[in-house]
């Protein structure tokens, strides 16, 4: 364990949360871009982890907060979808450029 | 009994008769309405008259002067120890002589009012709004604080607005209501004024703590009170004066007075009991309440005594030119009421000094009764005749006997003729007059002239004069109104006989009246050379009238309209307050505050007008939004948050 500088692990961690933005910019499919924001939270969680474990290794805090974004991620993942479920009702497709009723 | 078994019910009663018939009334009661209220105030009548015969015969004294009893007391709210409204009733001999004067006189107006508001669409509101009066004006005379008296000051002055403008149909009607709203709520804002001056440097609200610590000269509020100044003038003479304009608004005292004869266009019944018997003297009570505070600052006692004296001698000028009669007559009341007040403020403490005080109350229990006479004999004679104008009535001796002879006891006692009740009453306040000021006892004489002039003026040319033939079905009225004109006159007839200096006195002891034959023959000449001049100008149809009326000229015709003080009061309001202060008010809303507000709203609009292409609808335009905002707060903690 020790082995692995924290560094590399930041590098995976970063890589993951600009995959997510990226995906989240490029996708017009909002389940597509409902994973992406599932992989910054991710990123999030790996970088909690990591610096519990190699700053504060006696303490769990970092460790609390992951499982806490986790059930969070979860929640949310359930609102997001039935928003998802509830526009392709409406509109008969989940891109976002159809949904523009509320243009100015 | 003891008195705080019952002495409630006397105002709850009438409280409880006004929700009823205002809740209720039109739906429930729509014929009853009018037995109710009568019935009411029959109780409350009997009530009183018991509490008074308990009072003054029974257990009132203690050593021979009059106590202050506080049956009923219970405070309201306490603002520190010591200061607190409190809702209590106190009997002391004014408050009793006015509980039986207000219900009693309450209690014929709605016998009257049967008959007379027979048939009115709104007969129930009537009788619930009168009601309402003679509940609040009950609460006045019997407050034992003088925040209650505030507060009780304001209902009757709401009730007396509600029964002016009971036509309301009628924009003149709406006019005066609203004229007397406004005016007397201008002269109960000094009175607030006095009252919160008073409270602080008395440190209380109840009225005989006040009373005592006022007037000890040993105490600290007495000498903090009248050594503190404001503007050259000490400030118990200012906190008096404020009051005593509280007091001249509700009792139209000159120059205050321009409402009261507006206020009738009431329906007449309400004429004669707020504006003639009970409400209008609430003034003089309010000052005969706070007497002993009044009696050791002569400045004030010296305005009250001016005033009151002004207010008698022009109303009665007035009363003699007008040709509507209900007109003339309240002219007359606010005569009287100016001798009501002046005979307060000749008076002092104590014994024979206090001999105005007596005479001043003696002449509101005798007013009471006669003016309120007057008032009903008018509304009877209005409901034959469907006109206030004088010109239009004449000969109706025929046609409504009754009515005649009342009218003319009360017009004798008005005017001064022994043995009626005016007489006495009347001759007692220029006794007082006499022996303080020469010059106000000739102003008092030379008003009673005039007095029994415009009076018997009004009875010739309503009973005599030309006669007009009416419809041979006319007639007087129902029994209903002819009942309190006959109970009043011998009211009129007889209250003269009480010697009311047992009763009421200022130091609560015994005071002997004096009856002197000498001074009595100057009163009673002039009051009869005035009977006689106007038998001579109206008993028959002749153009003297007029010719007197051309030689008097200017006088005349100034007297005719009211000595211009509406005018006068229109050209302030209108040309000075509406110019120099409601313009640039105006000015100040339309531009200033109004231009802020649209301001902000143009801004608003402008600015969401420039920013608003930022809400495309494309949700990742917004996300990339959203992280370039939390790169630059980034950056921003990074490199600036040391």
């Amino acid at each position: 364990m020790n082995g692995i500088p924290i560094s590399h692990i930041l590098f995976v961690s970063t890589a993951l949360f600009f995959i997510g933005i990226y995906g989240m910019f490029t996708r017009r499919n909002l389940i597509t871009m409902l994973m992406a924001i599932e992989l910054m939270l991710n990123s999030v969680n790996i970088n909690f982890v990591v610096f519990n474990k190699y700053l504060w290794p006696g303490k769990l805090d970092g460790v609390f907060f992951t499982i806490f974004i986790i059930t969070i991620a979860a929640a949310e993942a359930a609102v997001a979808i039935a928003i998802i479920i509830n526009l392709y009702r409406n509109h008969q497709s989940i891109d976002v450029e159809d949904a523009v009723e509320l243009k100015h | 009994m003891n008195y705080s078994e019952y002495i409630s019910l006397i105002l709850l009663l009438p409280l409880a008769g006004f929700v009823l018939l205002g809740l209720f009334g039109k739906k429930l009661f729509k014929q009853s309405s009018g037995m109710i209220g009568v019935l009411v105030l029959l109780i409350s009548t009997v009530l009183s008259l018991y509490t008074a015969y308990q009072y003054f015969f029974v257990n009132g004294k203690l050593n021979d002067v009059y106590q202050t009893i506080i049956p009923v007391k219970y405070t309201w709210l306490q603002f520190a120890s010591g200061t607190s409204i409190d809702m209590g009733i106190t009997l002391d001999p004014i408050a009793v002589m006015m509980l039986v004067v207000v219900t009693f006189v309450s209690l014929m107006v709605h016998i009257f009012s049967l008959g007379y508001m027979k048939g009115e669409k709104r007969f129930s509101t009537y009788y619930s709004f009168l009601s309402l009066f003679t509940f609040s004006m009950l609460g006045l005379v019997v407050a034992s604080n003088i925040f209650q008296i505030y507060i009780f000051w304001e209902l009757v002055g709401i009730s007396s607005y509600l029964l002016i403008g009971f036509y309301f149909d009628r924009p003149s009607a709406v006019a005066a209501s609203k004229k007397a709203f406004i005016i007397t709520r201008f002269a109960d804002l000094c009175f607030l004024i006095g009252i919160l001056i008073l409270a602080f440097e008395g440190g209380t609200l109840d009225f005989n703590t006040l009373i005592h610590r006022l007037t000890d000269t040993q105490s600290s509020q007495y000498i903090s009170i009248t050594t503190a100044s404001f503007l050259g003038v000490s400030v118990l003479t200012w906190a008096l004066t404020l009051v005593f304009i509280g007091g001249a608004g509700k009792s139209a005292m000159f120059p205050l007075h321009v409402w009261l004869p507006d206020a009738m266009e009431g329906p007449t019944p309400v004429s004669a009991l707020i504006h003639a018997a009970t409400m209008v003297v609430a003034g003089v009570y309010l000052v005969a309440r706070l007497f002993p505070v009044f009696s050791i600052n002569e400045a004030s006692l010296y305005i009250v005594t001016w005033i009151g004296a002004i207010s008698a001698i022009l109303a009665a000028i007035v009363a003699c030119t007008q040709t509507d009669i209900k007109r003339v007559l309240a002219y007359s009341t606010m005569s009287q009421i100016g001798y009501m007040m002046f005979a307060l403020g000749v008076a002092h403490l104590g014994g024979e000094s206090g001999l105005g005080y007596t005479a001043s109350m003696f002449h509101l229990f005798t007013h009471a009764f006669f003016k309120s006479l007057l008032f009903l004999c008018a509304g009877a004679v209005i409901h034959l005749i469907h006109s206030n104008e004088m010109n239009d009535m004449g000969g109706l001796r025929k046609y409504m006997p009754v009515t005649h002879i009342t009218f003319l006891v009360a017009c004798l006692a008005i005017a001064g003729v022994p043995p009626l009740s005016g007489f006495f009453s009347k001759e007692e306040v220029l006794l007082a007059a006499f022996h303080s000021n020469k010059l106000i006892y000739g102003i008092a004489l030379f008003t009673s002239g005039l007095t029994a002039f415009y009076m018997f003026r009004l009875y010739f040319s309503i009973f005599w004069n030309k006669s007009k033939s009416l419809d041979t079905h006319a007639h007087e009225g129902t029994f209903s109104m002819k009942l309190p004109l006959i109970v009043l006159s011998i009211c009129t007839l007889l209250a003269g006989f009480i010697p009311f200096g047992n009763f009421i006195s200022s130091d609560g002891k015994n005071l002997e009246l004096p009856f002197l034959l000498n001074f009595s023959i100057a009163p009673v000449l002039f009051a009869l050379t005035g009977i006689v001049v106007a038998m001579r100008m109206y008993k028959k149809e002749n153009n003297l009238p007029h010719r007197v009326a051309a030689s008097l000229g200017g006088l005349y015709k100034a007297a005719y309209r009211k000595f211009y003080i509406d005018e006068i009061y229109l050209f302030i309001t209108k040309k000075i307050i509406f110019n120099l202060i409601g313009r640039p008010a105006a000015w100040i809303d339309k531009n200033i505050v109004d231009g802020t507000m649209n301001g902000i709203a143009y801004g608003t609009g402008k600015v969401s007008h420039w920013i608003k292409g930022i809400q495309s609808g494309k949700v990742q335009g917004y996300a990339l939004y959203f992280f370039s905002g939390i790169i630059v707060l980034a950056i921003l903690v990074i490199y600036f948050w040391k």
